[in-house]
């Protein structure tokens, strides 16, 4: 058990102005599960690009020995060859092609120039049974929800007489259930002799199956820790991680003043032509000046839908139901009107549809609230450029400037952009996605901070989130969402992780 | 910092603007030099301005078309059909030319609207709903045409556009031969020019944001003064500037300004850079849609006219490409395929670099299957540079 599957010499790997890797060494024990943690832009993912040959042998220094070889990879299909297969946390599925025809993507099975379809079909059955996926082989990925993508993902690495596998934070997108399911599964593969190495912002769930665990920080390895030794716990690891300890990771409450109804939506109703059925059913909830709503319930319930629904329904639900907003009754019929009723929604995909990634962070800042910098449809690029600056500061934004570009930032300092922007829409209700999705510890203890004061300069936010310690730990009322209603209503000093599970599985 | 370090590092981080203005720059040169200086006389330069103007028009609009994520393939045979329209409204429907001129620009708009309507609204991809205006105009110029054969348009005013010149002011003894009204424009355009420079630097200086060192910032504007002051120069020793010219410049003008001042071009490249994204800050990516095409057919009917003026008339042939010189001038210029990357400025420059092409081997008497193949590399040198940069900037 002690023999290294893999071990990376003095990795360092530079991008112009930046070390994203200095001189990192990680080692990986023969059929461990190895987990791979640090803050967001400590360079988890750089390194097992390098490890995966996304980054070719030449581009960066040091040396990989992977089996007892000096490895000098020069493309994923090196690395593939090598016995290394990683999986991003952007499935790199054909949503178009069926299960069978994706595992066996890029190493077709051939009898002479063809495709051997029927034993493609074969083989394909057995790599589902050893990942535990039941399916029809036919079925096309698309029509897959993420957690089985995910397995098919796994499927296709396993058929590769795969040796070491990488997951790049793979219970990100997934629920609670479907996150037990991939563990059980990684702790099953282990018992096959597949080593594991699992990046993870998740420190739960990586204190659960980790046999050791690599802290990175600044792009420089800060220590290995051992399960058997018991060296691994929470505190420990993100004292590790973010160099101090972090005493409570949900800032004081201050005294809130809860003042009147801002939002009330009542009989919401929502039918999703595309889907061809109902997505939300009846649903009746408030929201009070000054308050933190929290709307949990697992993925897929519905939450994100009401959201926008409520925010000028963008996907053409036909929806039946009123809202009030300030004790006024409103109709949205765009996004566009939500927002001059004062109400803003940070979406849970920064990247898919929150942010303008190929602009910069001052244009993605002002951009729900050009009217306030412009004259007569003019854009007065100075105070434009002063916005973004108090909000850079505001927020404590990481960016050399207002003018780089927002894809050159990190995940928390693209979030607080994303914040930014709708702060700037100087809104009273700020519903807030999965706030915290993806992003390293400290930024999540900011962007709690802000929320705080927020609401206690008199904005309510309503906050959807699958965490549920956050769900608890942020919110002064809780709604529990479960296939499309409203399952249950808690107040804070009721609500229980348990009882909110309770409601959200209980449809 | 040293004015080297300025120089280079000024260089580096907008190598892929300079890029184009360094490829116009070349070609002139080497054109100028193989045809012995025919290629840069006055003659020549006024007649390639005048030649690329319905292009470049067309390039404009296309731009924008290319930034919101889609492509107008009807561009072409829509401007000739259009310029068809206005040559018929003069000569058989008897209106003058102040109202058909437009009249056919609005008729422009309401072929722009009908394309934004399949693509915003029936969620056509805008290759298949434009391939089918393509057809459509193609049949409609024939159509029109078909009684007459090529229409002669006899109207004066009409005609100036494509091949008239401003007036010079009354000849009062100094600079004999030189077009003096150009001149004045010319200076008043660099005095102007100077003068806003100055003034947002200073606006900048007073907000404590960066600016240019001095050096660098005096450097640019001894050059685009030198620049402005060359072209003047040669227009005004031949006729002075040309209508095309002043239609190409008014055109140019404010579409820059919409596309880097008003929130109007924010929204556009907003949409371009994420549709998503775009529709949830509230804005109505519909609408912008409706307002890029509207722009575009209002383009392509200007760029009918310029034509049809140039001509002197409205032919069968009229637009024939049209569309694939204005997309590839867009694409010289740095649009990006991707969308959400381009400036209108560029896309000028691009339909520059075409028309110079053009130009420059006709005077060198290379012949036109070879003029096609050169032209083809160019574009495609011109995205690899483009996409080179563009990767090295990440």
């Amino acid at each position: 058990m002690n023999t290294p599957i893999l071990e990376m010499k003095n990795i360092t790997k530079e991008f112009p102005g930046v070390k994203a890797l200095n001189n990192v060494s990680f080692q990986v024990t023969e059929g461990e599960i190895h987990c791979l943690v640090g803050e967001n832009g400590a360079g988890k993912s750089t390194l097992m690009k390098v490890l995966s040959g996304v980054y070719p042998h030449g581009e960066y220094s040091g040396d990989i020995i992977f089996g007892g070889k000096v490895q000098n990879l020069r493309g994923i299909s090196d690395s593939e060859k090598a016995g290394i297969a990683i999986i991003y946390q952007e499935l790199a599925l054909v949503p178009e092609m069926t299960v069978y025809e994706n595992i066996f993507l890029g190493h077709e099975i051939k009898n002479g120039i063809l495709i051997d379809w029927n034993e493609t079909i074969k083989r394909a059955g057995e790599m589902l049974k050893k990942v535990k996926l039941n399916v029809n082989l036919a079925e096309k990925v698309r029509d897959l929800g993420v957690g089985k993508r995910q397995l098919v993902e796994i499927a296709k690495a396993l058929s590769k007489d795969v040796k070491l596998l990488i997951l790049d934070e793979p219970t990100a997108a997934l629920n609670e259930d479907d996150s037990e399911n991939l563990l059980n599964l990684l702790r099953d593969l282990k018992n096959h002799g597949v080593t594991c190495i699992l990046i993870s912002h998740k420190l739960k769930e990586v204190i659960e199956i980790a046999d050791s665990v690599t802290v990175l920080r600044d792009g420089k390895t800060i220590c290995t820790l051992e399960a058997k030794k018991g060296e691994v716990s929470e505190n420990t690891l993100i004292k590790h991680m973010v160099g101090r300890e972090i005493e409570n990771i949900y800032p004081k409450r201050g005294n809130r003043q809860i003042g009147e109804i801002v939002l009330d939506v009542k009989n919401w109703t929502a039918y999703d032509p595309t889907l061809g059925r109902s997505i939300l059913k009846d649903i009746n909830f408030y929201v009070k000046k000054g308050e933190i709503v929290g709307l949990a319930g697992l993925m897929g319930s519905g939450r994100t839908e009401l959201a926008l629904s409520i925010f000028g329904n963008p996907d053409g639900y036909k929806i039946s139901g009123e809202i009030s907003v300030l004790g006024s009754q409103k109709r949205f019929k765009l996004p566009e009107d939500a927002i001059n009723a004062g109400v803003a929604y940070v979406t849970e995909d920064r990247k898919g549809d929150g942010l303008i990634l190929i602009q910069d962070v001052k244009q993605n800042i002002t951009l729900a609230n050009l009217k306030e910098i412009a004259n007569r449809g003019v854009v007065n690029e100075n105070s434009e450029v002063k916005v973004a600056n108090e909000y850079k500061v505001s927020l404590n934004i990481k960016t050399p400037s207002v003018e780089q570009i927002v894809s050159n930032l990190s995940g928390g300092n693209q979030q607080k952009v994303s914040l930014g922007k709708w702060l700037f829409v100087k809104p009273n209700l700020l519903i807030l996605d999965e706030p915290t999705r993806g992003i390293d510890v400290g930024a999540k203890y900011e962007i709690y901070t802000i929320m705080t004061k927020l609401v206690e300069q008199g904005m309510s936010i309503i906050m959807i989130s699958s965490e549920l310690p956050e769900v608890l730990g942020m919110s002064d009322r809780v709604y529990v969402v479960s296939g499309g209603k409203i399952a249950g209503e808690l107040a804070i000093l009721d609500a229980t992780q348990e009882k909110i599970m309770h409601l959200a599985t209980n449809y | 910092m040293s004015f080297l370090q300025d120089a280079r590092k000024l260089l580096q981080q907008n190598i892929r603007e300079y890029g184009m203005y360094i490829a116009l720059f070349v070609i002139m040169t080497i054109f100028t030099i193989t045809t012995q200086g025919t290629f840069i006389s006055s003659r020549n330069i006024v007649n390639l301005v005048n030649q690329t103007g319905y292009i470049a028009v067309l390039a404009v609009g296309m731009t924008l078309v290319i930034v919101i994520r889609h492509i107008d393939l009807s561009v072409g045979f829509l401007g000739g059909f259009l310029g068809a329209i206005a040559a018929i409204a003069m000569v058989q429907w008897d209106m003058p030319v102040y109202l058909a001129i437009p009249f056919t620009l609005a008729l422009g708009v309401l072929a722009g609207a009908i394309t934004a309507f399949l693509v915003a609204q029936m969620k056509i991809p805008a290759f298949v709903a434009t391939l089918a205006g393509w057809l459509i105009y193609r049949g409609a110029i024939l159509v029109v045409t078909e009684s007459t054969g090529t229409i002669i348009i006899p109207d004066k005013t009409f005609n100036a556009i494509g091949n008239g010149f401003i007036p010079d002011i009354p000849d009062i003894g100094i600079l004999p031969g030189i077009h003096k009204l150009t001149l004045i424009i010319g200076v008043i355009a660099i005095v102007l020019l100077i003068f806003s420079e100055i003034n947002s630097r200073q606006k900048k200086q007073a907000y404590n944001f960066e600016v240019l060192p001095m050096e660098m910032f005096v450097i640019k504007l001894v050059f685009i003064s030198a620049l402005i002051g060359g072209v003047t120069w040669l227009l005004a020793g031949y006729q002075g500037l040309s209508w095309t010219a002043v239609v190409v410049l008014i055109v140019v003008t404010i579409y820059h300004f919409i596309t880097t001042q008003t929130v109007l071009g924010r929204h556009i490249y907003a949409v371009g850079g994420n549709p998503e994204a775009a529709e949830l800050s509230g804005i109505n990516v519909k609408r912008i849609t409706y307002i890029v095409f509207g722009s575009m057919g209002m383009l392509s009917a200007l760029s009918g006219i310029l034509f049809a003026s140039r001509l002197q008339s409205a032919t069968t042939t009229a637009g024939q490409l049209w569309e694939l010189d204005a997309i590839a001038a867009a694409f010289i210029g740095g649009v990006s395929p991707a969308g959400g990357i381009g400036k209108v400025a560029g896309s000028i420059i691009g339909a520059l670099v075409m028309l110079s092409l053009t130009s420059g081997m006709n005077l060198m008497g290379i012949g036109i299957s070879y003029q096609y193949m050169a032209r083809g590399a160019v574009l495609a040198a011109a995205v690899i540079f483009d996409v080179a940069t563009r990767n090295r900037a990440h």
